[in-house]
């Protein structure tokens, strides 16, 4: 087993403002890790600078997979809804990496784009416009996109808000295939319940790591107190961060 | 009869069959142009593009009279300034393109106006302000064709990028690096064709050929494709009927044609199926499933 991240004294964060601080770890290939803590935590943070669309304020992350087999699935997708395109056509843009700006997509393609459809339960849907669909079946979509993406590293966050238990029960089932195929999962969850029973292991976030490991030695009822004794709030006068001793660069 | 009244003007007069090349083409590139505009958001920025050629071709045209050459260059240049410019702030600070297209253009205008206060002479600019459809020569004729051709080919190749930049702008930032460089060059070919559209329709009124088809076809389709298909027909006939119209009424082509392309939209907001008035208002029998 490989390594697929190493998180080294990193720190993310928006105006000099650490989000995520100082976080020090490894995400080994095939995890299926939960990222949990409460509201303004750093988790979504953590996500955009795996995901190559925030830089590191300090510290860095280094990926041990190339950035195009990274898929990411964003909190609140900027899908423009109104834009007038079929759930057909939304899902074969997961194929971009393979038919790039002017490959053609093959009969293949057209039998993967219509498996993948299939695999997430929205057969007859193909020519509805995304603007008719409900939330469940957006968030179906995407997740057909996600599944032709092919990609080892998939990052979602939080990927079940707001989704009924029969939808959230199929997505579900989907992460657990994409882990059983040896792709390694990282989701930001906000249910416990849903992340003891199906992700072993689990990072405990509150702007620090406050726990990382086995599901059911971080979710204790001590480190959860800890993570919500976080201070959300931003220091305007905070003074700036000595640098750690022994830190690497 | 009929015969007189449809072809008859264009059978008859060179300057109209040239003026039908002239708006027939002009369609053709502004139809899916303005379809993509639209779908972007950027309904208004055509406008503030096109005030910002207005001083790039009037310089042009005090350097040079009415020269064709003087007052392209002198579009594009200024154009592609604010377009690129705009373009560039909004990508690489935090502010939003339609803020940073405001004060681009209005620099741009003012200082087109301060040039041509300069040179203090009484210019005729009525020629950039609303063109000359039915005075166009071959060469006019020849780049208007040019610009077309070139925007269906560019379109092409930049189309998956630009429709999916549209759709989910986050989910192509995080596959490829094509979303910046196909929207500058989508912007780009909103500039050319908008000063290819000066030279028939002046630099105002050459926005009219691209947004009202395209907001008119928004309320017959719900399918990208048809839209663009729906946008170039109604581009295109609105350049006949506004050809035809200002040759049997005698009123000036340009606003004529915009005029009917502003009927054809008013129409669609009122009979249009998807959306439109009328079918919102009429009593349907809701479906069973």
């Amino acid at each position: 087993m490989g390594t697929v991240l190493s998180f080294r004294n990193l720190t993310l964060g928006y105006d000099r403002h650490p989000a995520v601080h100082h976080l020090d770890g490894e995400v080994a290939e095939g995890d299926l890790l939960a990222v949990c803590g409460p509201n303004g935590a750093g988790k979504s943070t953590l996500l955009k600078g795996i995901a190559g669309v925030l830089s590191p304020l300090t510290g860095r992350i280094e990926g041990h997979v190339p950035a195009r087999e990274i898929a990411y699935l964003p909190q609140a997708a900027e899908v423009d809804r109104s834009f007038p395109i079929d759930v057909y056509d939304l899902v074969a843009m997961g194929l971009w990496r393979r038919a790039g700006l002017f490959g053609a997509i093959s009969r293949a393609d057209r039998a993967r784009i219509e498996a993948a459809i299939a695999a997430v339960g929205l057969e007859g849907f193909e020519t509805r416009p995304i603007g008719t669909l409900s939330g469940g079946q957006m968030q179906r979509t995407l997740f057909a996109r996600l599944l032709l993406q092919d990609a080892r590293l998939i990052l979602l966050d939080e990927p079940f808000t707001a989704l009924d238990a029969g939808t959230m029960a199929d997505l579900t089932a989907l992460v657990t295939r994409w882990n059983g195929e040896g792709r390694t999962v990282i989701a930001v969850l906000h249910d416990f319940d849903l992340v003891r029973d199906h992700f072993p292991r689990t990072l405990l976030l509150a702007r620090e790591a406050v726990a990382w490991g086995a599901t059911g030695e971080v979710l204790t009822a001590d480190n959860l107190a800890a993570a919500r004794r976080m201070c959300e709030a931003w220091d305007e006068a905070a003074p700036t961060c000595p640098p750690v001793a022994g830190a690497a660069a | 009869m009929i015969y007189d009244f449809l072809v008859g003007p264009f059978a008859e007069f060179d300057f109209m069959r040239r003026a039908l090349v002239g708006v027939l083409a002009l369609g053709v590139g502004a139809g899916p142009i303005g379809v993509l505009m639209m779908l972007r958001r950027m309904s208004l920025a055509g406008d503030a593009m096109a005030h910002a050629i207005l001083p790039g071709a009037a310089v042009g045209f005090l350097a040079a009279g009415l020269n064709l050459f003087a007052m392209t260059i002198g579009g594009l240049v200024a154009g592609f300034a604010v377009a690129l410019g705009a373009g560039a702030v909004a990508r690489a600070t935090q502010m939003k393109e339609d803020a940073a297209l405001a004060a681009f253009y209005l620099i741009s205008l003012a200082l087109g106006v301060l040039l041509v206060s300069l040179r203090g002479s009484n210019v005729d600019l009525l020629h950039v302000l609303f063109g000359t459809v039915l005075a166009l020569d071959d060469a006019t004729l020849l780049l208007i064709v040019s610009i077309s051709s070139l925007t269906l080919v560019v379109l092409a190749l930049a189309w998956r990028p630009l429709v999916l930049e549209s759709v989910d702008p986050g989910f192509l930032r995080s596959v490829s690096r094509a979303g910046a460089p196909s929207h500058l060059v989508f912007l780009a070919l909103v500039v050319t064709n908008l000063v290819g559209g000066f030279h028939a329709l002046g630099t105002l009124l050459a926005v009219g050929l691209m947004m009202l088809p395209a907001a008119a076809a928004r309320f017959w389709t719900r399918e990208l494709t048809a839209l663009v298909g729906v946008s170039v027909l109604v581009a295109c006939a609105s350049g006949v009927i506004g050809l035809l119209f200002s040759y049997h009424s005698g009123v000036p082509s340009g606003p004529a044609i915009i005029l009917v392309a502003g009927g054809a939209y008013a129409l669609s907001v009122l009979f249009g199926p998807v959306g439109g008035l009328l079918p919102r208002f009429l009593p349907q029998r809701h479906l069973e499933a």
